[in-house]
């Protein structure tokens, strides 16, 4: 396809244009609707681990309400808003890559990746402190807690009577799991009585599974704005062809979207 | 008639097997196995059902497929096709709303029975059910603990089942009774069992080498066989001898599906010619196996691992009585 | 006839019909290199044909492999139990990870989606060879695993037996992870294509049905997979790290697990036969030589089918230990999702009434597809109905139903796309004798090997099962039989069209009769899909086109509009 030039739009727009597109525009709306797609997967992703919190969080509110007071608020409050201020730079760097501002995106690109790193450099400290008190998940779990702690169960054990003189209905059994409040009792938390809940591992495994797989997403995408400084400092955005770095940016505000939801639903737990 | 009367009678099983009642008490059908409970005719009821419409529906459509090939395939004069429309609105919602009901008619009908199958009456008989790699064990309520599950005949038995491992599936066929169990829940099912005799128990949820090889004995005893059965298999280790008692043991407690008797080498080592030998153990030491070795390995198998095999071997604590332990032991006195 | 028409050249007939020694896409850059790097779609879409169909090849080895030891009730020679249980792992891990999931989208849509939209290329076509890549490396770490430990967990991976035997899963499990990439990338590529690619003229209505089944199929690529990664992820973790995620002792739930696990592998079942579906529509119309019947509806049921998919997994759970409430949502809606199917198969046996029958090898699979999946659909309705599942979940029943339904649906449309488009693909017509003697073979020996095992399961027969009661052994060994005859049948397939691709006529760009795009264009096509870009019509006009003897093909009708 030629334009009245006699280039071919390829040509014309930098040689920016594909051969399976007839026109720039649709091969930008396509890099669009692809990433939102891809973004979509990535909620998904994530989805699967909200769904987790939401099961366990339901099941044993006790362990949550207790376990999160584990977490360092005001270092998640800044994480939040190092964030927040990485997209604003993120955003403003897309402004800059359509208004062909070489300077100025460069600048922003490294900002938010600066911001970034910052990020994971508080998410270690928190790391760091958890790894010393043993607030780890699953088997790693090995807290000194505030009161001796009832030890972790292993699975129930039925122990029938042998004494054929004692009518035992099978006792384990008719009581039900442990664990589960009896009706009329009330929960652990408010009895003030008993120490921590059994079984407080469950809050750091769904804790280091959601924040590790988000700073996987951190890491990513600092590789990411890496690669569009690098090319922006050659010069390869303007306002012809500035998708790639749009379509990061969409990709870094759905990273600060997620924590922005971790944020509230791991710290703040009333 | 002698010529047609193969014929004839290979159709009536055709039909028969078609659209003929699954299963009855009396026997299995071609379908399904002997109904052996109250649940049983009730899902073989909606089984039939079922049977019936999708065979309707099947010929229907094969039917129809068939007699179009035939009918309008492609020959000398006949390359084209007629004319005739590509869609028929009426047509179209008829095709969809009615089986529509159908399906709304078929549901019903199968959550109806399953709330019955899960709503145990009040009075049921309890009997704990444990599944573990790779054996049924069954609790009865004096605490005998039996490797087949027994059970009156005509009275509602209610099954509370875990796991001590991995997730096991519990299926009666002939009751058409199935549940899996987890280990850290216990679940629970019911049945009703119409008519003495045996019946096959099978684990139908993958669990690892033996799975295969966990299968078990439903036993409905007539009226008061229960009883008289409970009482003497309870009292077996004050009725048998130790060394005897100790081989009963073996066999229906979860060893004999690891330990060998006969020198070979399983998943466990071998029990013959054990007792009062030296066993060679992980770190180069070795120990005699005497009667706390003996002891010790079964409350806590971890503690001295034997050379060369895997750290599997689950705990018995809380499984078996001092009594029950001193009689394996005895047991393997006699093993040469 | 003669033609005017662009597509064809001026010359008129025989002109660009077939491309062969001439310029097409295979002979469009020489090397390995040129392969492995094209960014051609036919180019992937013919990689990806071979490597599922290796990988399909080696399914079926574990396969004959276990039906064989299924001969005798007993401990075999042939294998012990626990290589018992590696193989039918690995035969349900290969096959659909690696055969029936990338399957039809990737072998066959890779190469046709953007013929039938008159487009060069899919929207991303680096996206698209990465995506083939990320099934190389998936299927590498399958196989390393398989090297290291097979796994033994069955290609459900439950918990806690899969966090807890001692094999290399997390080797394997990263390996469908990386698959699942493969699958995500394939999907987004179809629907940003399917969004932004579309011809003047073409609107969503005038679409090719199969162009509707890879769509509906993408959306549940792209929303389900996600779910499998994390919950993969998951596993890995609990194994490597003791998360203690799905461990009760630790405060876990094995059952969540499931829940995770088939949020996925249901619709994932739906990705395996909507592209089929679509296959099915394209090979009845032009063989019956007649409009599709009812198309609105069953364009709209391809979406139908992929938004409902997402709301009944907890249906393979009713024994697991979900509440009954779930349970009986879950059911309701499973009946459900049967409708939009049940009525695509009478939409396709109305297409054929009054149609002009060709049995042409391509429509001997879409009568054995009504006749196959018919059984397997139906058989559905059992497993819905909860009180019945009861009984038959975990039996043989079930292995039968899905053996219908995955294999008697979508391999069978399979091969009736791949017979379908292989004179496009290849350039070359291959022996209907022996294609009709292949597709007659495997018909039968499909049915012998799994009909019995309705049977055996409504008898309480367990699946996964190395060894079993003698009162099974006669079902098992017919079905045996009819493993080694579904064998010998693709095995004729095979020489078929391989054969074909050496000493097969020279085959016309029309053969069949088709008023898809791709028709419109040589056979192969050129390396750039078309010399002039075709004007979209309606893409079932099959009576614009007739039958040219000479050439052996189908021209645009004289005196018709012939688009």
């Amino acid at each position: 396809m030629t334009n009245s030039k006699g280039e071919s739009v390829a040509e014309a727009h930098g040689g920016h244009l594909a051969h399976h597109f007839d026109t720039a525009e649709q091969q930008f709306e396509s890099g669009k609707l692809g990433m939102w797609i891809f973004l979509a997967t990535e909620i998904l992703l994530f989805g699967g681990l909200f769904c987790a919190y939401a099961v366990y969080r339901s099941s044993h509110p006790e362990i949550f309400l207790y376990a999160h007071r584990y977490l360092d608020k005001t270092l998640g409050a800044i994480n939040t808003a190092v964030l927040i201020c990485s997209s604003f730079t993120m955003a403003w760097a897309v402004r800059c890559a359509q208004l062909g501002r070489r300077k100025a995106l460069v600048r922003l690109l490294a900002a938010t990746i600066a911001l970034a790193g910052c990020f994971l450099g508080i998410k270690y400290v928190e790391y760091e402190h958890k790894w010393k008190e043993g607030l780890l998940w699953g088997k790693r779990f090995h807290a000194k807690l505030e009161q001796p702690a009832a030890p972790v169960v292993a699975s129930p054990v039925p122990t029938p009577s042998v004494n054929p003189e004692e009518r035992s209905l099978i006792a384990p059994a008719a009581e039900g799991p442990k664990g589960l409040a009896k009706p009329g009792q009330r929960p652990l938390w408010e009895t003030g009585t008993g120490g921590p809940p059994k079984n407080l591992q469950t809050f750091f495994a769904v804790y280091f599974t959601m924040t590790g797989l988000h700073g996987i997403h951190v890491i990513a995408g600092m590789v990411l704005l890496t690669l569009m400084l690098l090319r922006a400092r050659r010069g390869e955005f303007g306002p012809a062809y500035f998708t790639p770095v749009d379509l990061a940016g969409l990709y870094w505000h759905l990273v600060d979207l997620v924590w922005i939801y971790l944020f509230p639903l791991l710290y703040l737990i009333r | 008639m002698q010529v047609g009367s193969g014929t004839l009678s290979l159709g009536h099983d055709l039909v028969a097997a078609l659209f003929g009642r699954a299963a009855t008490q009396a026997g299995g059908g071609f379908w399904m196995p002997v109904q052996g409970s109250t649940g049983a005719a009730a899902v073989d009821r909606i089984f039939d059902l079922i049977l019936w419409i999708a065979v309707f529906f099947f010929v229907l459509i094969v039917g129809l497929m068939v007699l179009f090939v035939v009918r309008y395939r492609r020959r000398e004069g006949r390359e084209d096709a007629e004319k005739s429309a590509s869609h028929n609105t009426a047509l179209e919602i008829t095709w969809t709303v009615i089986p529509i009901l159908i399906v709304i008619a078929i549901f019903a009908w199968g959550f109806k029975a399953y709330l019955d199958m899960n709503v145990a009456p009040a009075n049921s008989y309890e009997v704990l059910v444990t599944g573990q790699k790779w054996k049924w064990l069954f609790t009865y309520a004096n605490g005998h603990v039996d490797e087949n599950l027994h059970v009156p005949v005509d009275v509602p038995v209610r099954l509370v089942m875990t796991s001590e491992d991995v997730i096991h599936g519990f299926y009666i066929p002939a009751f058409r009774l199935k549940r899996d169990v987890v280990p850290g829940r216990y679940v629970r099912i019911w049945f009703r069992a119409v008519k003495t005799g045996e019946y096959q128990i099978y684990c139908t949820q993958y669990c690892g080498t033996g799975h295969s090889d966990m299968w078990a004995k439903v036993v409905v005893h007539e009226p008061g066989g229960f009883e008289r059965w409970l009482q003497e298999a309870s009292d077996f280790l004050k009725n048998m001898p130790p060394a005897e008692a100790g081989e009963r043991l073996y066999r229906t407690r979860g060893c004999a599906q690891c330990h060998t008797v006969n020198g070979a080498v399983g998943t466990g080592p071998t029990l013959s010619k054990l007792f009062g030998h030296q066993v060679a153990l992980e770190g180069g030491k070795t120990v005699v196996a005497d009667e706390n070795y003996v002891r010790e390995s079964i409350l806590e198998p971890q503690a001295k691992m034997v050379l060369g095999f895997q750290p599997v071997m689950p705990t018995f604590k809380g499984h078996l009585t001092d009594q029950e332990i001193t009689a394996i032991i005895e047991y393997l006195k006699t093993l040469e | 006839m003669a033609t005017n028409d662009p597509v064809f050249g001026a010359g008129g007939l025989g002109a660009g019909q077939n491309a062969l020694g001439g310029d097409n896409y295979l002979s469009h850059g020489h090397g390995l290199k040129s392969w492995l790097l094209t960014l051609d779609h036919k180019r992937i879409g013919v990689m990806y044909l071979v490597s599922i169909l290796a990988s399909f090849f080696l399914g079926g080895i574990f396969a004959l492999l276990i039906r064989t030891k299924l001969l005798t009730p007993g401990s075999s020679a042939l294998m012990d139990a626990n290589t018992y249980n590696q193989m039918f792992t690995l035969h349900g891990a290969v096959m659909i990870f690696l055969f029936i999931i990338p399957g039809i989208p990737a072998a066959l849509g890779n190469f046709v989606l953007p013929l039938m939209l008159g487009a060069k290329d899919v929207a991303f076509p680096r996206l698209n060879l990465a995506s083939y890549y990320m099934w190389v490396a998936g299927a590498l770490l399958a196989l390393l695993s398989i090297a290291t430990g097979a796994v033994d967990t069955g290609w459900t991976f439950y918990t806690p037996y899969s966090t807890t035997t001692n094999a290399s899963v997390i080797t394997m499990v990263a390996g469908v992870f990386v698959l699942g990439f493969s699958s995500i990338f394939t999907g987004l590529n179809f629907v940003v294509s399917i969004h932004k690619l579309r011809p003047e003229g073409m609107s969503w209505f005038r679409m090719p049905l199969f162009l509707w089944g890879l769509y509906g199929t993408a959306i549940i690529q792209i929303m389900a997979t996600p779910v499998l990664g994390i919950t993969l992820l998951l596993l890995i973790a609990e194994r490597a790290l003791g998360v203690g995620i799905f461990d009760p002792s630790l405060g876990g739930d094995p059952i969540l697990f499931q829940h995770f696990f088939w949020f996925y592998s249901h619709p994932a079942v739906y990705i395996m036969i909507l592209p089929a579906m679509g296959v099915i529509s394209e090979l009845v119309s032009v063989f019956s030589r007649k409009h599709i019947f009812g198309y609105t509806f069953i364009a709209l049921s391809s979406i139908a089918i992929a938004v409902i998919s997402f709301l009944v997994w907890g249906h393979h759970m009713f024994v697991a230990g979900q509440s009954n409430l779930a349970s009986m949502i879950f059911s309701a809606l499973t009946f459900m999702v049967a409708i939009p199917s049940a009525v695509k198969v009478f939409n396709w046996v109305a297409t054929m009434y009054k149609g002009s029958i060709w049995l042409a090898t391509p429509m001997l699979y879409v009568l054995s597809f009504l006749f196959l999946f018919g059984i397997g659909g139906l058989t559905g309705l059992f497993l819905g109905a909860l009180a019945v599942d009861v009984h038959l979940h975990d039996t043989y029943f079930v292995v039968a139903h899905f053996h219908y339904v995955m294999f008697g649906g979508t391999v069978i449309a399979f091969l009736g796309g791949l017979h379908y488009w292989w004179p496009k693909m290849f350039g070359r017509m291959y022996s209907e004798l022996w294609g009709r003697v292949g597709a007659l073979l495997v018909f039968v020996g499909f049915n012998t090997t799994f009909f019995t095992q309705f049977v055996m399961g409504s008898h309480g027969a367990p699946r996964r099962s190395y060894h079993y009661l003698p009162e099974f052994q006669t079902y098992h060994q017919l079905s045996t039989i009819g493993s080694y005859l579904l064998g010998m049948g693709f095995l004729v397939i095979a020489v078929n069209l391989v054969h074909a691709l050496f000493r097969g006529r020279p085959a016309p760009a029309n053969p069949w009769g088709g008023a898809t795009l791709e028709w419109r264009t040589s056979s192969p096509p050129p390396h750039d899909n078309f010399a002039a870009t075709p004007v979209a019509g309606d893409p079932y006009d099959v009576e614009a086109w007739a039958f040219d003897r000479q050439l052996g093909g189908f021209v645009p009708r004289a005196g018709g509009s012939g688009s």
